[in-house]
């Protein structure tokens, strides 16, 4: 692969992977996020397999397809069963609707730069460049967080910024060593889990996964 | 053989946690979780003389073992001992309610092992990734626990605890990676780019722009579950709604296997950075947690929340400590780790039984608990007096030290504003403590005579003994205390 080639492939998946996690802020059909979510996670399995091909390294490709399998598969298919279990398929009042939303990304994506420039500074890069798409994610994914009020949309903005910190891993060094990125993974899968099960207990106790009638305990 | 000491807290807990899902709760294995807590605690000690001679390596490098690792597994030893023995009667009761299930009793002890082993992995592990797993494992386990009794108010905190907790703990692993990037472009190699001894060791080849990003994810981060301001939010309602057992276990040590994680960051940033950075940190950290706790706890109306909150304020102590920094300091900070460790857990296992008993968590349901139950209510007294940092309990000698540490530091004036904030919380827990002792009974108090279980009055008891056994001296404990504080001072390897 001629680095001509690489840097633009590299961009390309990064490109996906920014839009996929913008484009949730902007719909409000729980489906649909959960699909863009899957989107990206194929976006973050292809850089990696990118990276992968760049550096002819076929470990790296087998955890890219590992990746890139529990993002755009596993993690979705739970989350489709939680939401058919759910019931309601629609974020009914976001804090802040879509609008300022998406301009709050573009703040948002400022603030990224931001932050990264001392990893700029230390390697300049085509891979190190790409690290602001994958910290504007986090951000986005923690802003979706704190403004949604469905279970399952809290559920996905910890996973956008899961997908982010996984991304700045595999840029920023081509990834944490095995060990530790298979306990992150089994540890994310199992938190979903976790998670999985609480929302059918909201259900079960408050009547619906608006986390609004979460409100028994406060001093 | 002392290898084989380093996995055998890791192991044990997990053996019995097997056992748990093989042969279920029942009368037989009920005690299983105490022995292996026994277990862990006695494997805690040998390690701690195994030490002595500097770290020791196990599986493959991926486990390590030094003083500070073995204390931190003295102190989970400690408060388990006393939390597994309660176990069997917290569940014995929450039967006789009709709270529990046999698959729900069979799911408490194997998590509760789970539990264990997860905070056993998190002190030895050689490698910070592998310690960031330990603490989202952590996470995962007691999210159920949490969540135990299936209530509106139990779901509600166990919702908060994964998501504040998850969310935290995602911030320290991006403090993971920066780390682990400046480690590589350090000349660190692959294997060792992780590794605590390693990192420590280089950390002044560290790229300083990218590690104070790191360290300020990594204290954020670590501090969410170590319950310091401002991420503690998940704290009170986590703390109140566990199982008694689960909560003394939350409480009394998993903050401070959390907070045993920043101090191991603090080493690296302090080589890397100098001491300045982690200290401006730490200073805003402490005294954030000491004024969310001197606020909540002047109106608190119950009393599990309140123990909670005083947890907020002992773990800010801690970040004071841990910013001034040096070898007294640090000596301090750990003996308070396990001070507070022992009088938690007395006081969150008697307030379960306090709540069994009255069936409100209510201060104002509480009214002269000492004539109602001597025992309890004594031990319930004392345990708050040990907690207010009064002789001669060992969290007075050891707030002591962390003031006398502090003024010679520069941070004298923060030590002021801090012991300030405390004279604030002993006021309060002191008048709320006045009225659920000494206090009225309340009209109603018709209930049958509170009655605690052999096992659980003798470790009460046992517990605050220790406590008051190590405000009076530390002689066993110095050399190892001196050694580990070395290690957290970052003059010895």
């Amino acid at each position: 692969m001629t680095e001509a080639i690489y840097v633009q492939l590299l961009y390309l998946a990064c490109g996906a992977f920014l839009l996929t996690g913008v484009l949730v802020l902007w719909r409000r059909d729980l489906s649909a996020i959960i699909r863009l979510f899957a989107l990206q996670g194929l976006a973050l399995g292809a850089l990696i397999l990118v990276l992968a091909a760049y550096q002819r390294d076929l470990a790296l490709a087998l955890v890219g397809v590992g990746v890139g399998g529990l993002r755009a598969g596993l993690l979705p298919y739970v989350m489709r069963r939680a939401l058919a279990a759910a019931g309601a398929h629609r974020e009914t009042r976001p804090l802040v609707n879509a609008a300022t939303s998406l301009l709050v990304a573009a703040v948002l994506a400022m603030l990224a730069y931001a932050i990264s420039r001392p990893l700029t500074q230390l390697a300049p890069g085509p891979t190190i460049r790409a690290v602001p798409v994958a910290l504007t994610v986090l951000l986005v994914g923690f802003f979706v967080l704190v403004t949604r009020r469905r279970a399952l949309s809290q559920v996905v903005g910890f996973l956008l910024m899961d997908n982010a910190i996984t991304a700045t891993a595999f840029l920023t060094t081509s990834g944490v060593p095995l060990v530790v990125e298979l306990g992150v993974s089994l540890d994310v899968l199992l938190a979903v889990l976790v998670l999985y099960t609480l929302t059918d207990r909201i259900r079960a106790s408050f009547g619906g996964t608006d986390l609004d009638e979460l409100r028994e305990l406060h001093d | 053989m002392t290898a084989s000491l380093v996995t055998a807290p890791i192991v044990v807990p997990l053996l019995s946690a097997a056992g748990y899902a093989v042969f279920g709760w029942n009368r037989r294995t009920a005690w299983l979780g105490a022995v292996a807590a026994a277990g862990l605690l006695v494997g805690a000690a040998l390690l701690a003389a195994g030490t002595r001679g500097g770290a020791v390596l196990a599986a493959l490098g991926l486990l390590r073992a030094d003083a500070l690792s073995a204390y931190m597994l003295i102190v989970i030893g400690v408060v388990a001992l006393p939390a597994m023995l309660a176990g069997p009667a917290y569940l014995a009761a929450e039967a006789a309610a009709g709270h529990v299930s046999p698959a729900a009793a069979r799911r408490y002890g194997m998590l509760t092992q789970m539990f264990l082993a997860a905070m056993a992995l998190a002190v030895l592990a050689a490698n910070l990734g592998l310690v960031w797993v330990a603490v989202e494992a952590t996470t995962i386990v007691t999210a159920f626990l949490v969540g135990h009794r299936h209530t509106r108010e139990a779901t509600e905190a166990a919702w908060k605890y994964v998501v504040i907790c998850s969310v935290g703990i995602g911030l320290a692993l991006l403090g993971v990676v920066l780390v682990y990037f400046a480690a590589l472009h350090a000349g660190l190699s692959e294997a060792q780019g992780l590794d605590l001894a390693m990192l420590t060791e280089r950390a002044t080849g560290l790229d300083p722009g990218v590690t104070r990003l790191a360290v300020l994810l990594l204290v954020l981060g670590f501090g969410t579950k170590a319950g310091l301001a401002p991420m503690h939010a998940w704290l009170p309602d986590a703390h109140s709604q566990a199982p008694a057992p689960v909560s003394a276990l939350m409480s009394g040590v998993l903050l401070s296997v959390a907070f045993y994680a920043i101090l191991r960051v603090k080493v690296i940033a302090d080589q890397a950075l100098g001491p300045d950075f982690a200290r401006v940190l730490l200073v805003v950290a402490a005294l954030g947690s000491l004024a969310v706790a001197a606020a909540l706890l002047l109106a608190q109306r119950d009393y599990k929340r309140l123990l909670a909150y005083s947890s907020i304020e002992h773990m800010g102590l801690l970040a004071l400590g841990a910013a001034v920094g040096d070898a007294l300091a640090l000596a301090a900070v750990l003996l308070h780790v396990l001070g507070h460790g022992l009088a938690k857990s007395v006081l969150f296992l008697g307030a379960g039984h306090i709540q069994h008993a009255v069936g409100s968590s209510r201060i104002s349901a509480l009214g002269g608990l000492l004539a109602r139950a001597p025992l309890l209510g004594g031990t319930f007294g004392l345990g708050l007096l040990a907690l207010l940092g009064l002789p001669p309990f060992s969290l007075f000698a050891s707030e002591l030290g962390i003031a006398r540490a502090g003024f010679p530091s520069g941070l004298g004036w923060a030590v002021v504003v801090a012991f300030t904030l405390m004279l604030v919380i002993v006021a309060a827990v002191g008048r709320h403590a006045r009225l659920m002792l000494l206090g009225p009974a309340p009209a109603v108090a018709a209930e049958p005579g509170i009655r605690v279980p052999r096992a659980v009055a003798g470790s009460l008891v046992a517990a605050l003994a220790v406590c008051v056994l190590l405000g009076v001296t530390t002689a066993p404990l110095d050399g190892l205390l001196r050694s580990a504080a070395a290690i957290a001072t970052g003059a010895a390897p």
